[in-house]
């Protein structure tokens, strides 16, 4: 089912949590909201639950109108951040939860919530906890049972609020590659919250980047992180280097030297003379010993640290700015670098970011 | 700081301290049991007071009521006089008690769900019983129902009779005992949070089941705890239906009425043997506190966090 809302605004008090909203969710999408705490996203997806009631705007569920909608018809499954599972049920009772408050007539015989309970939980692979209590379930395992209780009711969407934030690194990374193959076997239409960039880029088809209660970009994983529409976006989905920068005959200049940006195919510059903001990202900057390159700019190493698959070195440009630079630990056995090394940075050519200011 | 000198023995032990003179090991010593002696000063103290201030009164409300014999203290609690104060103060309690639970329920239902104007106000006025002295409970019935007060006219034209009847002593017993079930459920409701009452209703759950299969079982031992307190304090109040009572003995005295009139008539044997009664439902009160207390605690942290099993499955 697809979803639309249309200029959604929301304030708490004087927060204003939505400020003209509108996204469309194609049918069989998992979309991702990111963004920080505050942007909003969790508000959008509250709205879309029918949970929290928009201030005005419309929310649209398979093209008929449902912003007066109860949460109850809704037909979504919503898994909260905190579970939120019924801690006096056991397991197979919460998954059944929705099944059993239905009204006589549409309601399953027993046979049949048992059966289709005992499903569910062998999805989420918990066959075995039927009869446990939640408090006896590890949060993973917690955070599963929310997803088969949510989908035990059928669905037409599933909303999910930062349904992996509460768990640890590993949990999570396994949950995150279960979640997008459950969508891709279920072909259900999804949307969920996160605040790390990295779940929404693994996990999601379209990525809605948010901030301050607005869509930044919306976009494909690979094309919001390889062509950030704003700084904001650039900045929210990795690390980057930022440069001010200066238009001369239509190139763009880090400010100060004679390093000019490739500016790729999408950014309007101004005239000569004015003011840009320029993103690079770590990996994206290269390192020599020797001044032979000619876009380069001096900096001196201050630290590096090579714990990890990258080797990640901080310096200080000849400016005196802050800079990162990621390379790989044969390029630093080769380049022989120590901390107070005097090198030169060559941004590569192919993807800095350039922003008018 | 008692901390520190343990941790300095536990390095003496480890051999980690060396202390460098004899006399420094002998002040630690001293130090050490001074501390017992304050520890033993402390804890006597303490039990002096409850032997004192609560054991002894209560083995001497049972010590007096038995004093004439088994025989004397079961026809002090059984003949008709004491029978219908047993039975006016059970009447109160089944009425008042279940009054109290509903609103109680609804209150802090209200207060911990909505927003609203004059919130604040609300869950202060359920306070107000316990800030005003009991008597004045009861006489704000009496100005209000009494022969002379507000509403008395009307009612004595209808032939409604509430002060000094059994319908005062109900008011006031309710009025009195209204804060205790909400003021047992405001926190734990606020504490749990109402994301599993979210939950159901995404789950296609209407009111009545969201309350009955989630809030109700939720808060069920705060709840029962409330209510075991309400019922102690509307089986002992004295003070507001003292006033709206009129003492009329067989027909308006409750249990502790009853105990104030026997004991004004040297009646001492009797007046203690029904005492007794009441210090016994006291007793039974704080059995089922205590047990009712530890209830209400694990099943809430334990979902709260933390308390993962590491029993990740692959």
């Amino acid at each position: 089912m697809s979803i639309e809302v249309r200029n959604l605004r929301k304030s708490f008090g004087d927060f204003v949590a939505l400020d003209d909203v509108s996204l469309r969710i194609e049918k069989g999408e998992l979309m991702a909201l990111l963004g920080p705490s505050g942007s909003g996203k969790t508000t959008l997806l509250r709205i879309i639950a029918g949970l929290e009631i928009p201030d005005s705007g419309s929310v649209h569920l398979g093209g008929e109108e449902a912003t007066g909608w109860s949460a109850r018809d809704r037909g979504v499954g919503f898994v909260f951040q905190h579970y939120a599972l019924f801690r006096h049920l056991t397991v197979l009772e919460n998954v059944a939860f929705g099944l059993r408050v239905r009204p006589r007539r549409k309601r399953p015989r027993e046979e049949e919530i048992r059966a289709r309970v005992h499903e569910l939980l062998e999805l989420v692979q918990l066959g075995w906890a039927g009869p446990r209590y939640p408090s006896q379930l590890s949060g993973g395992q917690r955070q599963r049972v929310a997803l088969a209780r949510a989908l035990a009711v059928e669905p037409r969407v599933l909303l999910l609020d930062e349904p992996f934030g509460a768990l640890d690194a590993k949990v999570r990374e396994e949950l995150r590659r279960w979640l997008r193959r459950l969508h891709h076997e279920l072909h259900l239409t999804g949307v969920f919250v996160t605040h790390d960039q990295e779940e929404a880029l693994e996990v999601a088809t379209r990525v809605a980047v948010l901030n301050n209660g607005k869509i930044e970009q919306v976009g494909a994983p690979q094309e919001v992180y390889d062509r950030p529409a704003t700084p904001f976006v650039s900045g929210f989905l990795g690390n980057v280097n930022l440069f001010h920068g200066r238009v001369h005959d239509g190139r763009v200049y880090i400010r100060g030297t004679s390093v000019a940006v490739e500016n790729g195919d999408r950014i309007h510059v101004g005239a000569d003379g004015e003011r840009a903001m320029i993103h690079i990202r770590p990996h994206l900057l290269d390192i020599h010993t020797t001044p032979n390159a000619k876009r380069a700019f001096a900096a001196t190493i201050k630290h590096i640290n090579s714990a990890g698959t990258r080797v990640k070195i901080e310096l200080t440009s000849e400016w005196g700015d802050p800079v990162r630079v990621e390379v790989d630990h044969e390029r630093l056995r080769a380049l022989g670098l120590k901390p107070d090394a005097r090198v030169y940075l060559s941004p590569r050519e192919e993807r800095a970011f350039v922003y008018q200011i | 700081m008692p901390s520190d000198e343990w941790e300095l023995n536990c390095m003496l032990c480890a051999g980690l301290v060396s202390v460098p003179r004899d006399d420094g090991l002998v002040r630690m010593r001293q130090a050490a049991s001074e501390r017992a002696w304050a520890q033993v000063l402390i804890v006597g103290i303490a039990v002096t007071f409850l032997g004192v201030f609560l054991i002894l009164p209560l083995l001497t409300v049972f010590a007096e009521a038995l004093r004439q014999g088994v025989r004397v203290y079961l026809a002090a609690v059984t003949n008709a006089e004491a029978g219908s104060a047993i039975r006016l103060t059970l009447l109160t309690a089944a009425i008042a008690v279940p009054l109290n639970l509903v609103f109680g329920l609804a209150a802090s239902w209200v207060i911990t769900r909505f927003e609203f104007r004059g919130k604040n106000l609300l869950t202060t006025l359920i306070d107000l019983p316990f800030a005003v002295s009991p008597v004045i409970s009861g006489m704000i019935y009496v100005l209000l129902f009494g022969a002379q007060g507000l509403l008395g006219k009307t009612l004595a034209a209808h032939d409604i009779h509430i002060i000094f009847a059994v319908p005062g002593i109900i008011l006031a017993t309710t009025f009195v005992t209204f804060p205790f079930v909400a003021r047992e459920l405001i926190p734990v409701m606020e504490s749990m949070g109402s994301e599993e009452e979210l939950a159901a209703l995404t789950l296609g759950a209407d009111g009545w089941q969201t309350f009955f299969r989630v809030t109700l079982p939720k808060v069920k031992w705060a709840l029962l705890y409330g209510v075991v307190i309400c019922n102690a304090r509307a089986m002992g109040e004295f003070g507001a239906v003292s006033v709206v009572s009129g003492h009329i003995r067989g027909l308006t005295n409750t249990m502790p009425l009853y105990v104030e009139i026997l004991y004004n008539d040297y009646d001492f044997a009797a007046s203690f043997a029904v005492a007794s009664l009441l210090t016994s439902l006291a007793l039974v009160t704080l059995v089922a506190k205590r047990i009712l207390g530890g209830k209400i605690e694990p099943a809430e942290v334990a979902l709260q966090e933390g308390t993962q099993s590491k029993r990740e499955a692959a």
